[in-house]
């Protein structure tokens, strides 16, 4: 495995002092695209807000480029959080700012871009996902895909080291799907960005994922890691057998 | 540290880069860049890449907007090299991307625009009253309906509502009455002392407190407080297409959330204003205590001169201030468009429109009142 930019050691997720996922160790390594799977409701976007340090964890460590993200505050956080993006579950856009806006937002907070050139820079990552006829209107104009796309063009706009995308790909038509799966694909190979992801879309898992863990609710922790296409070709791993297989299990027999 | 060199050579221009080419570190080269190009129309054009540390989608761009205003520029060749095969990509898949800000201007000059801008407000002016009346008329139909199978009213949330928005704003409605009736009481009785008739604070306390005060500091924080608070439930019910899962059910919006809203703000207020009224009369008799004259004599003096009528004239006022403040916070709810901010939105016009309502039918009551000599 290639050298680790994220560690997660012994973490427990959950909120107030109540673990829902015990003692979670994994590395992500450099330019990879990291998938995190599980059934609804199982602590997946916990585990990803604890990762991006919004939410403390009950215990544990998440180390990026070996810095605690958890206990950093002050400069240090705010060049930890310089190096992530973070797209999430709806977007999260700016209401009041046009699409363009929002994505020249960090450009112009962090960077001494001049206005026309942070224009031209989030123009070019809207590009990327299709979005720059929008780039004029208000996020409350825009469909619910739209909104999650132009939320992945702002997590990239610094091109961050590592993006975590909750959800990308869910409730975009299959094409624009695709899409964006292409996109995170080049994005890893071309600057080495690592993705981070919390998906169920399985076509885009299959295609995407270099290295996946699978989180189960019931056992409060990791049932299965690895490649994706090997969790789906193993039947020893009952439940990702079943996940990948798209099997409830009551008549699995054969 | 990212640096570029400009040179001019006899085939054109040649731009030199080097450095790290990420967001932070063009900032400093992106003007330069670009105003060098200007005078140099037709000339070619070399963008040398090669002492490049780092390269990300912020060089791309800037590599990809040089080549247009180069391409622009009536510059038949821009040769770009020294770009690894990583970098090369960004810049292809750059390159397709349009860097243009579409221009979504209106048709028409500034002064059609702006008669346009007006004569929109004001139709949404009309919009905005006619659906007030045909709400109302709505609200008032379930109500009657609900009087005569009052099981048709969902009490329980009445309850739930009345708890809310009623027996929690007690606090502050008490408050800001105490801090009201000492007040007054402190200012009128400076004056009033000098002429040796500060025990007729308690006559003024007492009739602006009942008659007046009472209702309206009441109306205005429960405006602030279950107007905007009703706006914002609904409204983001609204958002979340939750009133458009109640209509599919058959379950009339008016009936199952805006009315028992109504119905606990109708009933709720005339108690708050109740209460009101008694801390408020408390507040004035702290000042007068403290100046030496009993307890009694202020209460003697607040029983004898207020009547019943006055009291009645008080509480009439509350329940239409009850009734609108219910109502106006609700419609504002009802009427959120969508969008993130539009439950904000909606919950200050909730407060504005009810505060405007109380003020404009509390004149009217007092012209009514004058009217009918009460």
């Amino acid at each position: 495995m290639k050298e680790p930019i994220i560690q997660v050691k012994h973490l427990y997720a959950g909120y107030d002092g109540q673990a829902i996922m015990e003692d979670l160790t994994f590395d992500i390594g450099k330019g990879e695209i990291f998938v995190i799977l599980g059934g609804s409701g199982c602590g997946k976007s916990t585990v990803l807000k604890h990762m991006i340090g919004l939410l403390p964890p009950v215990s544990g460590q998440v180390l990026i480029h070996g810095q605690n993200m958890v206990t950093a505050r002050g400069k240090e956080r705010t060049r930890l959080l310089q190096q992530i993006g973070v797209a999430f579950q709806n977007g999260a856009l700016f209401g009041s700012m046009t699409v363009l806006e929002n994505i020249m937002l960090p450009l112009t907070a962090f960077t001494d871009l001049p206005d026309d050139a942070a224009r031209t820079l989030a123009l070019a990552k809207l590009g990327l996902v299709n979005l720059n006829r929008n780039s004029h209107q208000l996020p409350g104009e825009l469909s619910g895909g739209m909104r999650k796309r132009a939320a992945i063009a702002r997590a990239m706009a610094l091109d961050p080291e590592v993006l975590f995308l909750d959800e990308p790909s869910a409730g975009l038509d299959p094409l624009t799907s695709a899409e964006v799966d292409q996109l995170i694909r080049d994005l890893a190979q071309t600057l080495g960005i690592t993705f981070v992801i919390v998906t169920h879309e399985l076509e885009s898992i299959l295609t995407i994922a270099d290295n996946t863990i699978m989180l189960e609710k019931e056992t409060k922790g990791i049932i299965a890691r690895g490649h994706p296409k090997d969790l789906k070709a193993d039947p020893e791993n009952e439940y990702a057998y079943r996940f990948f297989n798209r099997n409830p299990g009551k008549e699995m027999t054969s | 540290m990212t640096e570029l060199h400009i040179k001019q050579t006899d085939t054109g221009l040649a731009y030199l880069f080097s450095g790290r080419m990420n967001a932070g570190g063009i900032a400093g080269i992106w003007d330069r860049a670009c105003n060098g190009l200007a005078g140099h129309d037709g000339a070619a054009l070399t963008l040398d890449l090669s002492g490049v540390t780092y390269f990300d989608m912020a060089g791309a761009a800037l590599i990809v907007h040089l080549e247009r205003m180069a391409r622009d520029g009536n510059r038949d060749t821009v040769r770009m090299i020294g770009l690894d095969k990583s970098a090369a990509t960004l810049v292809e898949r750059l390159s397709k991307t349009d860097l243009a800000v579409p221009d979504p201007a209106r048709p028409g000059g500034r002064i059609r625009r702006m008669v346009e801008n007006q004569g929109q407000s004001l139709g949404e002016f009309w919009q905005d009253v006619h659906t007030f009346i045909s709400f109302f008329g709505e609200l008032c139909w379930f109500f009657f309906v609900g009087l005569l199978r009052p099981n048709r009213i969902r009490w329980k949330e009445t309850l739930r509502v009345a708890e809310k928005a009623g027996v929690n704003a007690l606090p502050i409605v008490a408050l800001i009455s105490f801090i009201v009736g000492l007040v007054m009481a402190f200012q009128s009785a400076i004056p009033m002392k000098m002429f040796g008739a500060e025990i007729y604070v308690a006559n003024l306390i007492g009739l602006a407190m009942v008659r007046e005060l009472g209702p309206l500091m009441t109306a205005i924080v429960l405006a602030g407080r279950s107007a905007s608070a009703f706006a914002a439930e609904i409204g983001t019910m609204k958002i979340n297409e939750e009133i458009d899962a109640l209509s599919i059910m058959g379950l009339e919006p008016v009936r199952f959330l805006i009315l028992p809203r109504v119905i606990a703000s109708t009933l709720m207020t005339p108690l708050l204003t109740v209460f009101a009224i008694l801390v408020g009369i408390l507040g004035g008799a702290v000042v007068i205590l403290s100046m030496g004259h009993p307890f009694s004599a202020y209460y003697n003096q607040v029983v004898g001169f207020v009547t019943w009528g006055d009291f009645v004239g008080g509480m009439i006022k509350c329940f239409v201030f009850g009734v609108l403040i219910g109502a106006t916070g609700c419609i504002r709810g009802y009427q959120t468009r969508q969008g993130p901010s539009a439950v904000g939105e909606a919950a200050t016009r909730a407060v504005v429109s009810s505060i405007i309502l109380v003020a404009v039918f509390d004149g009217i009551f007092s012209i009514i009142y004058y009217v009918l000599d009460v």
